[in-house]
């Protein structure tokens, strides 16, 4: 290979990184021509990329089954929601709330991660639905006979974040360039969401990365080979829960109120449905995963009476009967299609096309 | 007392009702080691089905044992019929796949069927005509009904025979090597798309029966009924010991006794701190205590990694 | 390997755009001709449109309620259109463009966004506290009145915002009225309580606790089931070993039915009571003959005895069928923003909005009045109890001075000028 084509690789890679830069940038505006409703949707989009990715480091690389992710979620936004809202009449700044959220959640990770160490896979995926259920009944019934989260009700009232006297909520000004709220948040997100996607590919190639892929090859061979099942087990635990944690903060912040129903079970099974859906394992396709099964359905929302009103000339089923429809059926399809998920590590790709088992 | 002995025939009741969805997950399970996540679903298909047949029929006249029969049988075919294309439309073509994957295609098969579901029979709760005449028996100040009799009966019996078609006949010895390797099974001449389709077929069979149960004790009827249930029966699934016959039974039976008795008497213990709110929990919470000490279930053996 | 996986990135990107321009194509036709502000044209009857968004869940759980809401706003609309009502000198058309927020709290966010972008004149919902709350900051910074049918939660009106409303009694207004009512008129001395641990049956629960206490009865047990059970035999063993003199369950139709049943079949003599969220006919069919002997209640007058109420039924059961619960309440908020529009002579929000809070309307369901947070003043609270297979009301509680006296007579929509004030 000569030195021009590498350097052009070299090259290409910048290229790449400043065109996703500047389409990201451009995002929040582009999305604004269609309404303030698309960069609504883009948060939540970036929102469930960073907790995609935070699962992606439970499923994806120590191979763990989760389906109660949405329990660090929960502890990050009911977090946030007591310590900046009026319910305990407490308004710590997001820049310590956060953190704490996170840290919190990791401390959760970890008793969630310590008694399920022996379990193995379908075993394990049925007692961490336990523990997603169990904090939600936790946090909806928890507001007697001491009024802790405010059961049902929900916490409403929550500050948002704030910089000095610069609130994220309302739209402001900048050199000219008009900002929503939404659009704030989104920058903040996106952030968040750049920092995640460095730690991921950073952990990807480390010891510990390689460690808890071993571990999902093969549990008994990798403690052969010397690595500390155990605490790496947990440490995926707690890494996956800290930014679960964080994404509840923000989402906390962002909304303005929590309440237990944000948390159901079906919010655990649409996340990892995003890991499995894109490639578990592999950024860029856990990306894509988490991008689509957000946008899939509001786009569906949008698209599906014009198009029925185009094919068949009038309304046959009420557009929102077809939508859930709809993406269940994509869900099928994609898996019957591409197995290993729609943008599979290359590396998956191989060896699934080698073995037959 | 009679408190106790009524929570004791609420809790087998309710256990029944989940031993009959939970025999269907661990029939699949048991042979491909695949959580079927749509066998919800497929017992409120049942149930829906059951309830067109049995109000379509309900006024010709015919004597309602007959209806609820018919009621039965249609749904049980449906279900099959629904069971089989499940299997060759969803599963077959992810046997290789990767571990994950037959299950979000589970989950995405169970938002579809409870969408057409909805479109079918609509938004609305529907009332499940009682077909049988409920009769009330007392024993020592709590009282029990002929159905909730008959539904823990046919839990039992379906329980037996289905141990009876996996450990006495043909196609019980080739579902058993197919389980235990479906390579070397093919290979002794089992085709074992058919044996898996009939794993399928049997455990919708299955659903549909207790759909019509459940529909028939509770005479209530929605889309979106089979979620709750099916979950509940997969973790009394788990805790027998998935893939176990007889300890999806026992698994049922346990986890409907301790939600019986910890909506009814925890809250007295612990001074109304953990109160009936926590019902769900307690099955959980007993849940994770089991598999601490036995990973594998009470009654599941001690297989290796199902990878 | 490294440079694969930027350009990977950037797919995801294009796709989300993608996503987005979709968005986009649709965008012109949901743009609304937006209200025009002034009216300087002297065109013989001009016709304008004016958008109302209505939101509930329309799959989901409880999607039936959602529709029925949904359908209660449609038909307020065809009546309204059917009026050829004039303001600013325009014919109004008026459009519903109805959504889904399937009772998630970040759907309901996403689709209160989408109404304001829609330049909608005004919303009605969303069906449950739980979307409402969060959807309600997103309408008060555009500015946009809304109008809950159903939402019970007192801190939805409590946060502060000048364009928040309901038409339904909040949940302190309705216990207060079950609990004297179970206590003092049934004479009750030990009550027990259940309750479907979603918002609403909570905060009614509580309230109910409160004044049954309060007027000396005593709370015997305090049990909890959740929305989607439909096994309830063990807590009413424990409650049956309470014996006490009424039940009351904050919760749904959904819950009530099975649960009467169950009752039955654990010989529980008790009295049934519930609030409006089982005070349907839906109930009745659920729970056949063990429905028999049920108090309930319904906040509003009832329905049927108001003389625009008749027609509402007719009207109703002729388009869409059976009404499940709050669909009076949804044909009134719309009634009520269509109402206030009139009165400011503008459709424009921002200049309608306080006449949002002058209201002073007879609608389906009453005379609404709000008071200064936007909750409907001393509004009626009807007691009913179901006497073969039918609502029938026993007793109205509150309402303003003009309906109150005669809840059974037919012209009970005769106007108080001062209430009005």
């Amino acid at each position: 290979m000569s030195t021009a084509i590498k350097s052009l690789a070299r090259h290409q890679h910048w290229l790449a990184l400043l065109v996703v830069g500047v389409v990201l940038l451009l995002v929040p505006f582009v999305a604004a021509l269609g309404g303030q409703a698309w960069v609504r949707i883009a948060n939540f989009a970036i929102l469930y990329v960073f907790l995609a990715l935070g699962l992606n480091i439970v499923v994806g690389y120590a191979g763990l089954l989760d389906l109660g992710y949405v329990a660090f979620y929960a502890v990050g936004a009911y977090t946030y929601a007591l310590l900046a809202s009026p319910h305990f009449a407490i308004h710590l700044p997001f820049w310590v709330i956060l953190p704490l959220g996170a840290g919190l959640a990791c401390v959760f990770g970890v008793l969630l991660g310590a008694p399920t160490l022996k379990l193995r896979g379908d075993y394990l995926a049925i007692v961490t639905l336990g523990f997603g259920e169990i904090i939600r009944i936790f946090m909806n019934n928890l507001n007697a006979p001491v009024n802790i989260t405010n059961g049902a009700q929900g916490i409403t009232l929550i500050d948002p974040i704030r910089i000095g006297g610069f609130s994220l909520s309302q739209s402001s000004t900048f050199l000219g360039v008009t900002l929503s709220g939404p659009q704030k948040y989104y920058f903040l997100l996106v952030g968040l969401a750049i920092l995640v996607i460095v730690i991921n590919i950073r952990l990807q190639d480390s010891r510990i990365g390689r460690a808890w892929q071993a571990i999902r090859e093969d549990e008994v061979a990798a403690k052969a080979c010397g690595i500390n099942t155990r605490n790496i087990k947990l440490l995926a635990f707690a890494m996956g829960a800290s930014f679960g944690g964080i994404a509840g903060g923000v989402f906390s912040a962002m909304q303005g109120f929590v309440s237990p129903e944000s948390f159901s079970l079906m919010e655990s099974i649409t996340i990892l449905a995003m890991v499995v859906l894109g490639g578990m394992g592999h950024i860029p396709g856990v990306i894509l995963g988490a991008v689509l099964l957000t946008g899939l359905p509001e786009a569906l929302r949008y698209g599906i009476e014009p198009l029925q009103k185009m094919v068949f000339g009038r309304l046959l089923i009420d557009p929102e009967s077809l939508r859930m429809l709809v993406f269940g059926l994509a869900l099928v399809l994609v898996m019957r299609f591409r197995p290993a998920g729609l943008w599979p590590s290359p590396q998956r790709r191989r060896e699934l096309s080698e073995s037959t088992d | 007392m009679d408190t106790l002995i009524q929570q004791l025939i609420n809790g087998v009741t309710l256990g029944a009702v989940y031993a009959l969805v939970a025999l269907g997950y661990t029939m699949v399970y048991g042979i491909i080691g695949l959580i079927n996540f749509a066998h919800g679903e497929v017992v409120m298909i049942g149930t829906m089905v059951a309830f067109t047949v049995i109000v379509s029929l309900a006024g010709s006249g015919m004597p309602p044992l007959l209806v609820l029969a018919l009621g039965l049988a249609v749904s049980t075919l449906v279900c099959m019929v629904l069971g089989w294309a499940l299997e060759r439309v969803a599963y077959r073509p992810l046997r290789h796949a990767p571990r994950l994957t037959p299950l979000i295609t589970a989950i995405g098969m169970s938002i579809v069927l409870q969408n057409v579901a909805m479109i079918i029979w609509g938004r609305n709760y529907i009332t499940f005509p009682p077909m049988i005449n409920k009769q009330i028996y007392d024993l020592g100040g709590a009282s029990f009904t002929n159905v909730q009799v008959s539904i823990v009966f046919l839990a039992a019996l379906m329980m037996i025979g289905l141990i009876y078609l996996v450990h006495r006949t043909r196609i019980g010895m080739a579902m058993r090597a197919t389980a235990q390797n479906p390579q070397v099974a093919s290979l002794m001449g089992v085709d074992i798309n058919r044996v898996i389709a009939m794993a399928f077929v049997i455990g919708s069979a299955l659903g549909a029966i207790a759909g019509c149960m459940v529909g028939s004790y509770y005479e209530i009827a929605h889309y979106q009924m089979g979620f709750m249930l099916g979950l509940k029966a997969f973790t009394a699934a788990v805790l027998g010991g998935i893939g176990n016959l007889a300890g999806a039974m026992a698994g049922g039976l346990l986890l409907g006794i301790i939600e019986a008795l910890g909506a009814g008497y925890i809250g007295d213990l612990t001074g109304d701190f953990l109160g009936s709110h926590y019902q769900d929990i307690f099955a959980f919470i007993v849940l994770i205590i089991v598999l601490m000490f036995r990973p594998s279930g009470l009654f599941g053996e001690r297989t290796g990694d199902r990878a | 390997m490294d440079h694969v996986r930027i350009p990977g990135v950037l797919v995801v990107l294009a796709a989300s755009l993608a996503v987005i321009g979709c968005g986009k194509k649709e965008e012109p036709k949901a743009v609304a001709p937006a209200p025009a502000p002034a009216a300087a044209a002297p065109a013989p009857k001009p016709e304008m449109v004016v958008k109302i968004g209505h939101v509930a869940p329309l799959t989901g759980p409880i999607a039936h309620l959602g529709k029925d809401n949904e359908n209660g706003a449609r038909l307020a609309v065809d009546d309204a259109n059917a009026k050829k009502i004039e303001i600013d000198g325009k014919v109004i058309k008026f459009e519903l463009l109805g959504e889904d927020d399937q009772a998630d709290p970040k759907t309901g966010t996403v689709v209160a966004q989408k109404l304001v972008d829609a330049k909608v004149a005004g919303v009605v919902g969303h069906l449950n506290s739980g979307t409402t709350i969060p959807a309600s900051a997103i309408y008060n910074q555009a500015g946009l009145p809304q109008i809950s049918p159903s939402a019970t939660n007192p801190k939805y009106t409590q946060q502060g915002f000048k364009t928040t409303f309901r038409v339904m009694a909040n949940d302190i207004q309705q216990g207060s009225v079950v609990g004297t009512y179970a206590a003092k008129d049934m004479g009750a001395k030990k009550i027990a309580i259940i309750d479907d641990r979603t918002a609403y049956g909570q905060g009614l629960a509580d309230e109910v606790e409160k004044a049954a206490k309060e007027a000396g009865a005593n709370i015997v047990a305090r049990e909890f089931t959740n929305d989607k059970a439909t096994d309830f035999k063990a807590i009413l063993t424990k409650i049956k070993a309470k014996n006490p003199d009424v039940i009351f369950l904050g919760g749904m139709d959904a819950v009530g039915g099975p649960m009467l049943k169950q009752m039955k079949e654990l010989g529980i003599k008790a009295k049934f009571t519930t609030g409006d969220g089982g005070c349907s006919p839906e109930l009745i069919k659920l729970a056949g003959p063990a429905s028999e002997g049920v108090i309930c209640t319904q906040a509003g007058l009832p329905v049927d005895k108001l003389p625009n109420g008749q027609k509402f039924v007719e009207d109703f059961t002729k388009k869409y069928g059976q009404i499940q619960i709050y669909s009076p309440y949804s044909y009134d908020a719309v009634m009520v923003l269509i109402d206030s529009m009139k009165r400011a002579n503008s459709v424009d929000p921002a200049k309608y909005l306080a006449e949002v809070g002058k209201t002073s309307y007879d609608g389906v369901t009453g005379k609404i009045v709000f008071d200064e947070k936007g909750d409907i003043k001393n509004g009626a609270i009807t007691v009913f109890e179901i006497k073969d297979g039918k609502l029938v009301t026993l007793k109205t509680e509150g309402g303003t001075a003009a309906a109150a006296p005669a809840p059974a007579a037919a012209p009970a929509a005769a106007p108080a000028p001062e209430a009005k004030k």
